[in-house]
């Protein structure tokens, strides 16, 4: 399990250091400028100068090299001092957005904190709607709950969120007025009123995605758990004279979750990703959000910086994923 | 008795003119949103009006522009002229006063210094200043004492109004800034985050592409303003949703350039909880000619240089007849409601340079037939018209965007209508407006043969606007396709007349001058066809008073005259 867990890990540094290098390629080759954005009464020699300001006038491997010795070097040494207040990176140049000439990484910090709250919020909820759900729909397959639960999570899967979004803003915002429509990113909870008015601001972006993410997961327990309940040894459960609940929720509810778990942990990164529509839906200042403002502005090293963690994360939870299987399923062995 | 009648007397003030003698700070909170989130503070870093706009309740001009455009002073205390002896009689020079007892937010006094210093801030040639336009052409900016600075000019300037002039040139402390002129600028997160500066607020919280929080300041130099405790500016989002949040929910007082179509405008202000508010500044929707010859069939280098003319559109009958064949108060209705309102003008404001050419305001299908058959294309087999075995086919180019799409599509039936094919094609504004020279898409190189876009002039004076269609501004290979004047224009006479402009100093004169260039471009060659002027549309809440659109300088211009109506 360790050679694996190792080898592993040792596989996925040159993968992600070719993950790096796709996505700068993609970027480089991308359409659209940095300084797209900038009005036209600019004259263009002042543009010279600025995109001169911002290091564009280098070559594409100057400029990837130095991204590489900023995020690999700079930053985990920024993350030094930060922790333990020495200096070392004192004066060394960090990862700076075009958009804000602030270290991206400091803007990812100040962002993590809405996206875990919101989006990991959603995924909460999700997976623990989702799991009864699939769990009852399948012991009942066909009974009415069954075709309720389908239909409810067709619903989830194909409504796409800006419009599932925008329709709860109109009902609940603008008709009853229930939730505010703009996300407060500034609001602190202090005390029993500021935490109901943080509930009431996060409801509707989490109801959105808690949808989307209960539709997702319940149809994958209740595929697995459908699996498990024609089995043999289901048979002999019962033959045993096992009660109906012992059966389901012990013998083929642990071995049904094999599969799950997996999906589960397949799906983490995408908290971190933060849900791009979601939080331009609401304004919540997530990542997604960022992400997606710093796409439409061509802020290249925000970008290229995110889409790499998003990368790492992927792979590190296809890893855990992996070492999950093996630890939960006794079949399945690594050595 | 006599502290009653005081009393009294404040009360009638007070019932009076609630607005006029209240206090700062009086009125609690105000909640703006731009659906731009601001990125950051320092204008100097950023020419996003988002940035610039916000940034203008913190820092200030020396002069800043009115709303009918007129230049009023801000930190100076009056307004340098010919007259008053502030600008030179050569008009090589300009000197600025400030108000004496000016003090910055942290609570020191303004001085002349700092006036030099935002100058030269923006002048350092390594700090890629995105303002630097504004301070183009000055020889020296010396202070004479604490309170006077003179800007001299390499050449005699008749609009003198540009550096310390507008949003765009505030003044920031020399003290905060002095680490960060040049390559540092980058490195001064918390200076471009919280520039301490003159205005009425200044910043307690600033989180990047989200939201900043501000509180009244303390110094600011009307000791009754602003009526505002704190504010927020919030961003994220677009326009439509920013709109709703103030003529919907009524979550926030102030939405800035909520551009929705007119029905929708229509639904919102029946939600009764706020108006929308527009004025018209410079900014105009245009079809822009291909006078050179963008074929495909022309190997790389030669395409769409002056080298080869326009096959159709070097005609100006073919560029009449297209205008003729358009109804603009049409795509007015379409597009903008009453942001908007047709014109035939390069130069629509302000007033005293605006043309009174009107002649492309009626739409005249039949008269722009007869002129194509005048210029010897006559109607094909299949409705389209011919001419020495060419068909009169135009590629019409524009950025993606739902109005601009609205009129590709009707405006092609017009030009179908008169006999023209039409093949339209919509390409993404990031690299439209991105002047990448290694892509055939963007509007600077011009592969097709006509395109449409908006453009407008900063501050009020068109010298510089108009100066793009001159001969050497035409890009072009030679110039990696870097230039302004797209069309490849090229008329001495358009030259010279460009050349007086920049020498003449009297108003009259000058307005004359740019009236004549800006007919020559649009009624006389129609190498330019205005389409709409658009105005700004913006939209606050029924509770918020004092609000006076601008389009010349920020929107947030006169923040410190808001309140909240009781």
């Amino acid at each position: 399990m360790f050679n694996f867990a190792l080898r592993r890990f040792l596989i996925a540094i040159p993968t992600l250091l070719i993950i790096s290098l796709v996505i700068f390629m993609l970027l480089e080759a991308a359409p659209g400028d940095p300084l797209g954005d900038v009005p036209l009464t600019v004259p263009p020699d002042v543009k010279e100068k600025m995109r001169a300001a911002l290091g564009l006038d280098s070559a594409w491997y100057v400029r990837y090299f130095l991204w590489m010795k900023q995020f690999f070097w700079v930053e985990p040494l920024n993350l030094v001092d930060y922790v333990w207040g020495t200096d070392y990176a004192k004066g060394m140049q960090r990862v700076i957005s075009f958009q804000s000439r602030q270290p991206v990484m400091q803007i990812i910090a100040e962002r993590v904190p809405q996206t875990l709250t919101v989006v990991g919020m959603s995924y909460l909820i999700g997976v623990s709607i989702a799991l009864p759900i699939g769990i009852y729909s399948a012991y009942r397959q066909y009974s009415w709950f069954d075709q309720i639960g389908t239909l409810v999570s067709m619903i989830g899967f194909s409504v796409p969120t800006f419009f599932s979004g925008v329709v709860l803003i109109i009902v609940f915002a603008v008709k009853l007025h229930w939730f505010p429509s703009i996300y407060d990113t500034t609001h602190r909870v202090t005390d029993w009123a500021s935490f109901l008015k943080q509930v009431r601001q996060m409801a509707m972006p989490v109801m959105v995605l808690s949808l989307y993410n209960a539709a997702q997961i319940s149809r994958f327990m209740r595929s697995s758990m459908l699996d498990n309940l024609n089995q043999d040894y289901v048979r002999t459960a019962r033959a045993k004279g096992l009660t109906e609940r012992v059966v389901v929720l012990v013998h083929v509810l642990r071995n049904s979750l094999i599969p799950v778990v997996t999906v589960i942990a397949l799906g983490v990164p995408t908290i971190f990703g933060g849900a791009i529509i979601t939080e331009q839906v609401f304004k919540v200042n997530g990542l997604g959000q960022q992400l997606i403002t710093s796409i439409h502005s061509n802020d290249l090293p925000m970008v290229m910086t995110l889409t790499f963690i998003f990368a790492i994360l992927i792979v590190t939870f296809n890893l855990i994923a992996d070492l999950l299987y093996g630890i939960l399923d006794p079949r399945i062995r690594y050595d | 008795m006599k502290l009653r009648t005081a009393l009294l007397g404040a009360a009638a003030c007070f019932a009076l003119a609630p607005a006029a003698y209240a206090e700062r700070g009086t009125d609690g909170q105000v909640n703006i949103i731009y659906w731009q989130a601001v990125s950051t503070l320092n204008p100097y870093l950023s020419s996003g009006t988002k940035d610039v706009e916000t940034a203008s309740l913190v820092i200030e001009p020396l002069a800043g522009f009115n709303e009918k455009g007129e230049v009023i002073p801000r930190l100076a205390a009056e307004v340098p002229t010919v007259e008053n002896g502030g600008v030179s009689a050569d008009l090589t020079s300009i000197t600025w006063k400030l108000k004496p007892g000016l003090l910055w937010s942290d609570g020191t006094p303004v001085t002349s210094a700092d006036v030099v210093f935002s100058a030269n801030y923006c002048m350092d040639p390594a700090g890629g200043c995105a303002q630097l336009a504004r301070y183009e052409g000055i020889k020296t900016v010396e202070a004479l004492d604490d309170l006077t600075v003179k800007v001299t000019y390499n050449e005699p300037r008749p609009n003198p109004y540009t550096a310390f002039v507008g949003s765009t040139s505030p003044i920031i402390q020399a003290a905060q800034f002095a680490n960060c002129s040049g390559a540092a600028a980058s490195s001064c997160t918390d200076q471009n985050f919280a520039p301490i500066g003159t205005g009425p607020f200044r910043v307690t919280g600033f989180r990047t592409n989200d939201v900043v929080q501000m509180e009244a300041n303390p110094n600011y130099r009307d000791p009754t303003k602003p009526a505002f405790a704190t504010l927020t500016v919030k961003g994220g989002g677009e326009a439509a949703a920013a709109a709703r949040a103030v003529m919907e929910t009524g979550e926030f007082d102030y939405a800035w350039n909520t551009q929705i179509s007119p029905e929708v405008q229509g639904q919102m202000t029946a939600g009764g909880k706020g108006q929308f508010i527009y004025a018209f500044g410079t900014l105009v929707e245009r079809i822009e000619m291909n006078l050179t010859d963008p074929s495909a069939s022309l190997p790389e280098g030669q395409r769409a240089t002056s080298a080869h003319p326009h096959p159709i559109l070097s005609d100006l009958r073919v560029r009449k007849a297209l205008s003729m064949a358009i109804d603009r108060d049409v795509l007015v209705e379409i597009g903008y409601g009453n942001a908007g309102r047709a014109t035939c003008n390069l130069v629509p404001a302000p007033a005293a340079y605006a043309s009174d050419n009107t002649d492309c305001l009626v739409q005249d299908v039949e008269g722009a037939k007869a002129l194509l058959t005048e210029a010897g294309w006559v109607p094909g087999p299949d409705g389209v018209r011919v001419k020495d075995g060419m068909r009169l086919k135009l590629l019409y180019q524009t950025s993606v965007n739902a109005v601009r799409q609205d009129f590709q599509a009707i405006i092609k039936q017009w030009w179908n209508e008169i006999g023209v094919e039409v093949e339209l094609k919509a390409i993404d504004a990031g690299v439209y407006f991105g002047g990448d020279a290694g892509s055939p898409d963007t509007f600077q190189k011009f592969y097709s043969d006509v395109e449409m876009y908006a453009n407008n002039f900063d501050g009020t004076d068109p010298e510089p606007y108009l100066a793009q269609y001159t001969c050497e501004k035409a890009p072009s290979p030679a110039t990696q396709w870097q230039g302004e004047n797209i069309n490849r224009f090229c008329d001495p006479a358009y030259d010279a007349l460009i050349v007086e402009l920049g020498r003449t100093g009297e108003m009259g004169k000058r307005a004359e001058i740019a009236k004549r260039l800006n007919e020559m471009l649009t009624k006389d060659t129609y190498t330019v066809v205005p389409l709409v002027d658009r105005g700004r549309l913006s939209a606050h809440a029924l509770s918020l008073g004092g609000v006076v659109l601008n389009t010349w300088d920020s929107e947030l211009w006169n923040v410190s005259d808001w309140y909240r109506i009781k």
